[in-house]
């Protein structure tokens, strides 16, 4: 098995009408043991920017609280939250600087840019960014995430029909996937409200 | 083949572990107490490779001291469990440690807690955990019968069934266990399950 596959996890995050929602399934597993169903994997970076951590819990966990230091920092010199595309460069620089022993963890970046852009990105382990208009997704269920997302998403959806999709397309993925699942935790952020929601899926 | 578990009751918190001491296939000893008395109010419950366990919770004990001293108050539980993955996870890359721990403490603010705290440095936050292959036996019969708010004779039966259990089906079964307890009144030894006392040895 590999070490990417030690914990299990499921990540996905969508863009919407000046909005956007990113989000996970709830397992920790220690591989075929499941510890607990409760467990976080997206954090808050300010109002505005939200990172989810797939892979190997334990980097997962030393890495955001990297990200949160980094980012408190940030604030206090420059009085004011970071860009989503800046933090976006800050978790892959981070990232690049352990390439020869890396952090075994895929993050998911999900913010609202100027003017409320959504912005979403993911990378690999090393930090090799990939931006995309739609969806991103990562962890272990990440090739059923691929196809369900594809064939549920659509254009400018508002945040009430972002929050269905998102949902629909994380709860079929998790369901094929034996090392995810456990319910779901939804966040849908708009320029004015962030919007969090448990799942309730199979709970196996 | 240790077997460490622990629940979160009702203004407390109980770790049972096994007390066997075994190397290969010779037991050298089974009243080896492996719970540790952190500090006034919390117990640690470490499991794995024998010396890296002793020498790891006496370090984490010791430091834990180092700050009552300091500071002049205790840490609270969290913050010792938060303490104990940092020096898991920044040994983890250099020099790991092969122990896992369940940290149970009792906080006045917050109540009693148990941390879940993998040898690779995962740390969750559990109402019920166990480490070993007892843990395929104790966790079930937990997920069963466990309920939050249980009182300490429910858990002490509960416990009591777990032990039953891990005596019952695991293949080298330890034949001694030791139940401690953390709630108000501080961390202390509850109580020992004895199936197999040590020879009596004439004196000299």
């Amino acid at each position: 098995m590999s070490i990417f596959e030690y914990n299990g996890s499921a990540l996905v995050a969508m863009v919407g009408k000046n909005c956007f929602a990113i989000a996970s399934d709830r397992r920790l597993g220690v591989q075929l043991q499941t510890i607990a169903t409760d467990f976080k994997r997206i954090y808050k970076i300010h109002d505005r920017l939200f990172v989810g951590l797939s892979g190997l819990a334990t980097d997962a966990q030393t890495l955001y609280q990297r990200l949160v230091f980094r980012h408190k920092l940030y604030q206090l010199r420059e009085e004011r939250d970071m860009k989503p595309e800046t933090f976006a460069s800050l978790v892959s620089a981070i990232l690049y600087e352990k390439r020869f022993g890396p952090y075994i963890c895929q993050p998911v970046i999900a913010g609202l840019g100027d003017e409320d852009k959504p912005f979403i990105c993911t990378m690999d382990s090393i930090g090799a960014k990939e931006l995309a208009k739609d969806f991103v997704v990562a962890g272990t269920a990440s090739e059923s995430l691929y196809g369900a997302c594809e064939a549920m998403f659509k254009l400018d959806m508002e945040p009430e029909e972002l929050f269905e999709t998102v949902s629909q397309a994380l709860l079929a993925s998790i369901d094929r996937d034996c090392l995810s699942g456990w319910g779901g935790h939804v966040y849908v952020v708009t320029p004015t409200e962030i919007k969090e929601r448990i799942l309730k899926g199979r709970m196996d | 083949m240790e077997c460490v578990f622990g629940l979160v009751g009702d203004g407390f918190a109980i770790l049972a572990a096994d007390t066997s001491a075994v190397h290969s296939i010779l037991v050298h000893k089974s009243n080896e107490d492996k719970i540790m008395v952190l500090d006034s109010h919390k117990l640690v419950a470490a499991s794995g490779e024998p010396g890296d366990r002793v020498q790891f919770t006496e370090f984490i004990q010791k430091n834990v001291a180092l700050y009552q001293f300091r500071n002049g108050i205790p840490l609270t539980t969290a913050a010792a469990a938060n303490f104990t993955r940092g020096e898991l996870a920044s040994a983890l890359r250099k020099n790991p440690y092969a122990v896992n721990i369940l940290m149970a403490g009792y906080d006045k603010e917050t109540g009693p807690s148990l941390y879940y705290i993998d040898y690779i440095a995962t740390m969750h936050k559990v109402d019920k955990g166990a480490f070993g292959y007892g843990s395929y036996f104790s966790l079930s019969m937990m997920d069963r019968h466990y309920h939050s708010g249980m009182t300490v004779e429910e858990a002490i039966d509960l416990v009591d069934k777990c032990i039953i259990e891990i005596r019952s089906r695991l293949v080298v079964a330890p034949p001694n266990f030791v139940i401690k307890i953390v709630d108000k009144d501080g961390a202390r030894e509850y109580a020992w399950r004895e199936s197999v006392k040590d020879a009596h040895v004439a004196s000299a």
